[in-house]
């Protein structure tokens, strides 16, 4: 089939970027999405010009690189997929696709369609861990967790730091990632210890890095590659907000 | 040959490494703030080293091509991890799990270092879940184990399919800890270009900043590389599409020794080649072993549907031809068992490639919620892309490469040849011989990274401390990194017509066909003239657009692409150099009657660890003889 | 606890407790809203009266202003600030899948603002500052302010009016579709089982808030007007 693609293109940080219109004959239906964008790219440096840049590494939806805004929205059309994961059998020949890079003060484009995602890191580094050093664990049968709270948590570990849900909420707010973080480490006794501090700290950053505040729209949770539900943004406003009356650390 | 010294410690294997740590020698706390380390790769192996080694008060520097630490390869294994807990009562000890692997790797590995690794394992699972890695429990709250492939008892910890990415989490949240606490410098987006070396010792490297393309100058006192395998190499693999090579390949050419390049571990359960754009496969995991059963059927060329197939013209072939094990036999048996009833014209799907995963009895015996509640993700995994249901139709699988044991060749220290360089993880070769056994290599990169490398590094260290960090003015990082940019240049001066990817892809080719799942004599040697071929027409006639100082996705892939057409010349020759069959090595002409992998150990008993002279010479062969004085070498039989 | 009133989920938490007070609020007025249905005006009266003349409601009616100022304020500071998160929009509209009153809280809240002023104007500032007519019941022993006739009158002459708070009735219905079980998910009182409960609360609640103001008015259309 023959498609349609209008791509945002910006040669780096600084500089003002456009959309670029471009056509694709040939495309299969079984092609992968960024297959599509890797035979556009072959065309396009076969004909001297400069192929798009984006992210992506595993190509099986679980190493959170790839993140793409398609025809408005991110991830494209499907639900509990990556971009990678998106396939060329959910379009028509002849459509229209534009694809846009995620929008957030907090991911800045750095070409084309690659964003900085650092935030998340220092998101992370403000508390997203157990303190914990090599060593000083006891026997991992040692701390008894029920086998709910192992799946809850887990469910909330499953988060691929992809940002999706940055990119689709209308706040541009970080809110889903950090209660995933928040609350698979509350939900076990390993991370109770810290919790408080987690949180506080956690959501200071993610404030601190631009990001918008939660206004519990759920489009975060719907466009979430993994399906990571909203309930945990309540768990992480109740640790937070226990953390914020409690008595000061 | 005195570089090769395996350093393995006198006295009974069991004691060897609680010895060796309480003898080695230490740095001291106030020493150890004056002393460097460059770790590159933040996978399984990379970041818990990188955050051990902070956490021990050395000044971390850590390195990755991603933007951001979390995304190393590591994250995408799926199926578990082991440690010899024997929580399962089943029989299970540090000893069962060394002789598991030793055997698994058809004993082609060092006893000491795969013995070590066991030692460890249970620490592992410990330090996991002391990091809040929601690890599968039973409804009492302890820890749950399942089945892996090639061994009798359960000792695989899990969290549900996606095991790799929750203890990579685990180990980049520690990263993360001490990079807040100032102990870590994270440098991601950095491609490693070379490696530096100062008197003979490894103090450094130059990156690309892949924002900027910036060349960078690092230096330290020693240099770990935790840069993963190189199954890429293959185009088409279950690795990232970005895994490569590189960076072990660079410090082979500064001197550190190759051990077994050609041993590469393929995955019998990958989701078949779909269509000619892809650049990747998707890999299912093991554990669907445990509950699906393989089968072809009976009749060349059956095209019924799957489900009309009764079950008297069904060829369960693995069950056949291993009653023993069934279909829980190690990788490269069941993989080469599956390739050879499609080459006889038995495969099934469009292109012939590919054999049946079937879970109908799982579903009937167990329920479809009991089988979703174990492989649901890759159930969903498969249908995403395929848009079949597996709980419905048997899924279809091919083998894809997917694991290289082969890897930088270490001693017990894990330090390569090159003093001050070490390797960790997927990266050198040491302790899964000819073959790997799955959920070990998670066990492997975590145990090198958190237990090995930060007791071992000191022995090395003890002799720096008086050692001031090198200048990165240095003459020696002057020229490495005059000689990266030389070669960038050259990338985009050729100004030809082929792309990157499209020599890639010919390369793969090549690889899989001569060099992949079995080997002869006739077509490694031509494929040695056909990569040589390649290789001149890649140096004329490659397309790269854009310019170096900029973030520039083709040039990276160049870069990795040139590397690899240099090491592939290598695998083919350890493969040619190898007339026998071992682990996943299989040589056509040394086989059984019965069609299995056929061990000279008169003559091959041995690592092969390859020196490099100079890109025009032939490399040298280094032979490291392996003693096993634990375990008796006998055939490796699953019947 | 500083950083908590300038953090994102502090100002939210306060969004949702003024939030939560004021459909409290909307419950008692539709309350004694409710009783101008009943008879000719003489329970509402006494109703009304009662109101006004309580001494709590002195304390009541101003920390009322203050709970729909802080409301406001916040609100208009939340949405300011998540608006500058996204400096730069996407050109296609975000598709997600989300409910439209959610993505829109400040616009239909914009609009029940002004609404509230038109509510104000016609009732509260009159009742408040203006003179209204006495009525007489029991034989003139008790003495109220006639508010059943503003009301009732506003309603049965002018029919824009009716209009008009039928209007503000569905806007304020979409507003608190979303805002009351948002209330509950921003003060963390909700997890995966009350979600889809508090959602259908959510809906319960504004079909008898909205749907009660509305049909006061619709009322007075129907049984004078038409």
């Amino acid at each position: 089939m023959k498609i349609k693609l209008n791509i945002w293109k910006q040669e780096n940080p600084k500089a003002k970027g456009r959309f670029e219109k471009f056509e694709l004959d040939g495309v299969a239906e079984e092609m992968s999405f960024l297959e599509m964008l890797d035979s556009l790219n072959e065309k396009l440096i076969k004909e001297g010009q400069i192929p798009v840049a984006f992210e992506h590494d595993c190509r099986e939806g679980i190493c959170g690189s790839c993140g793409l805004y398609i025809n408005g929205r991110p991830h494209g059309p499907g639900d509990e997929i990556g971009t990678c994961q998106l396939h060329m059998r959910a379009f028509k020949d002849g459509d229209s696709i534009t694809i846009e890079p995620w929008r957030a003060k907090g991911f800045p484009v750095i070409k084309d369609l690659i964003v900085d995602r650092n935030a998340f890191d220092k998101i992370m580094s403000a508390g997203g861990f157990v303190s914990v050093d090599t060593g000083q664990a006891a026997d991992g049968n040692a701390i008894l967790i029920s086998k709910i709270a192992a799946d809850k948590a887990f469910d909330a570990a499953a988060c691929i730091g992809c940002g999706a849900c940055v990119a689709a909420c209308k706040n541009s707010s970080a809110t889903l990632f950090v209660a995933a973080k928040v609350s698979q480490l509350a939900l076990l006794p390993q991370g109770k210890v810290e919790a408080k501090r987690r949180a506080l700290n956690m959501i200071a950053k993610m404030d601190e890095l631009g990001f918008g505040s939660c206004t519990n729209t759920g489009a975060c949770e719907a466009e979430c590659p993994k399906g990571i539900s909203i309930d945990y943004i309540a768990m992480l406003n109740r640790e937070y907000l226990c953390a914020s009356f409690s008595e000061a650390e | 040959m005195s570089k090769l010294d395996s350093k393995i410690p006198e006295g009974p294997l069991a004691e060897k490494w609680s010895k060796y740590k309480a003898s080695m020698k230490l740095v001291s706390p106030l020493n150890k703030k004056k002393l460097d380390i460059i770790v590159v790769g933040t996978g399984i192996a990379g970041a818990p080293a990188a955050a051990s080694l902070a956490e021990l008060g050395y000044n971390v520097k850590s390195f990755c091509f991603q933007d951001t630490a979390r995304r190393a390869h590591s994250v995408a294994a799926q199926g578990g991890i082991n440690a010899a807990k024997n929580y399962k009562n089943d029989g299970d000890s540090v000893y069962r799990l060394f002789y598991d692997m030793i055997k698994g790797g058809d004993f082609r590995a060092r006893e000491a270092n795969v013995y070590r690794i066991a030692e460890v394992s249970n620490a592992i699972i410990d330090q996991f879940t002391a990091q809040g890695v929601p690890f599968a429990r039973e409804y009492g709250g302890t820890l749950a184990n399942r089945t892996f492939g090639g061994v009798q008892v359960s000792r695989t910890f899990y969290a549900q399919g996606q095991t790799g990415q929750q203890i990579l989490l685990g180990g980049y949240s520690a990263l993360k800890r001490q990079v807040a606490l100032g102990k870590v410098k994270m440098f991601s987006r950095r491609q490693m270009l070379d490696l530096v070396i100062i008197d003979g010792k490894a103090r450094g490297i130059i990156t690309r900043n892949l924002v900027t393309g910036e060349i960078e100058k690092h230096s330290a006192h020693a240099v770990v590389l935790a840069t993963g395998g190189y199954g890429t190499i293959y185009y088409l693999s279950t690795l990232a599409v970005n895994s490569n090579g590189s960076a072990a390949w660079q410090a082979y050419k500064k001197g550190a020794y190759f051990g077994n390049p050609s041993f590469v571990q393929i995955h019998p359960t990958s989701i078949p080649v779909l269509n000619d754009y892809q650049c990747k496969l998707t890999l299912m995991s093991e554990s669907l072993r445990n509950d699906g059963r393989i089968w072809v059927p009976k009749e060349k060329g059956d095209k019924r549907n799957p489900n009309e197939i009764p079950d008297e013209e069904r060829d369960y072939f693995l069950e056949r031809r291993y009653p023993a094990f069934g279909n829980l036999v190690p990788r490269d048996v069941a993989s080469r068992a599956a390739k050879e009833r499609c080459d006889s014209g038995f495969g099934v799907g469009k292109t012939g490639l590919a054999v049946y995963l079937d879970f109908r009895d799982a579903v009937k015996k167990q329920g479809e919620k009991a089988i979703k509640g174990k492989y649901g993700n890759l159930f969903d995994l498969y249908e995403k892309i395929t848009g079949d249901i597996p709980y419905k139709t048997p899924m279809m699988i091919y083998p894809a490469g997917h694991y290289t044991m082969g890897g930088l060749w270490v001693d017990y220290n894990l330090m390569t040849t090159i003093p001050g360089l070490f390797a960790i993880g997927e990266a050198n070769f040491s302790d899964h011989g000819a073959n790997r056994l799955g959920a070990s290599s998670l066990m492997q990169g975590a145990g090198d990274g958190y237990f090995i490398l930060p007791n071992t590094i000191s022995n090395y260290l003890a002799d720096e401390i008086s050692t001031k960090l090198p200048s990165t003015d240095a003459p020696e990082f002057e020229e490495a990194a005059k000689e990266a940019k030389v070669r960038l240049d050259k990338f985009l001066s050729i100004n030809g017509k082929q792309t990157a990817t499209s020599f890639h892809k010919r390369l793969g080719h090549i690889m899989w066909n001569y060099c992949g799942m079995s080997r002869n004599e006739e077509g490694l040697k031509k494929a040695l003239v056909m990569i040589d071929d390649l290789k001149k027409e890649f140096w004329s006639d490659l397309k790269i657009p854009g310019k170096a100082d900029e973030l520039n996705q083709e040039l990276e892939k160049a870069s990795r692409i040139a590397d690899f057409l240099e090491l592939a010349r290598l695998m083919v020759l350890d493969a040619l150099n190898r007339k026998e069959s071992c682990g996943a090595h299989f040589r056509e002409e040394s086989q059984t009657e019965g069609g299995e992998a056929q061990r000279i150990d008169s003559e091959y008993s041995f690592v092969a660890a390859w020196e490099y002279q100079g890109d025009d010479k032939e490399p040298v062969l280094h032979k490291e003889e392996l003693k096993f004085e634990n375990v008796e070498v006998k055939v490796r039989s699953y019947k | 606890m500083s950083k908590f009133f300038t953090s994102s989920i502090g100002q939210k938490f306060f969004m949702s407790i003024t939030g939560l007070f004021l459909m409290l609020f909307l419950l008692v007025h539709l309350t004694i809203n409710s009783l101008l249905l009943f008879g000719d005006g003489e329970i509402f009266n006494m109703a009304a009266n009662f109101m006004s003349s309580n001494p709590i409601m002195k304390v009541i009616e101003p920390v009322l202003a203050i709970g729909f100022i802080l409301h406001i304020f916040y609100a208009s500071y939340i949405t300011l600030k998540n608006m500058m998160a996204r400096p730069f929009k996407y050109k296609v509209a975000n598709k997600t899948d989300a409910s439209w009153a959610s993505k829109n809280m400040y616009i239909l809240g914009g609009v029940i603002f002004i609404f509230l002023v038109i509510h104000l104007a016609n009732f509260f500032w009159k009742i408040k500052f203006g003179t209204i007519a006495s009525i007489s019941y029991d034989g003139g022993e008790t003495e109220l302010h006639d508010v059943y006739s503003l009301v009732s009158g506003v309603f049965k002459i002018w029919w824009w009016y009716d209009v008009i708070y039928i209007v503000g009735a569905i806007f304020l219905f979409l507003h608190l579709t979303h805002g009351f079980w948002s209330a509950f998910q921003t003060i963390g009182w909700d997890n995966d089982k009350w979600i889809y409960r508090l959602k259908i609360i959510s809906y319960i609640y504004a079909i008898i808030v909205a749907g009660g103001f509305a049909f006061i008015p619709l009322f007075f259309l129907i049984k004078y007007a038409i």
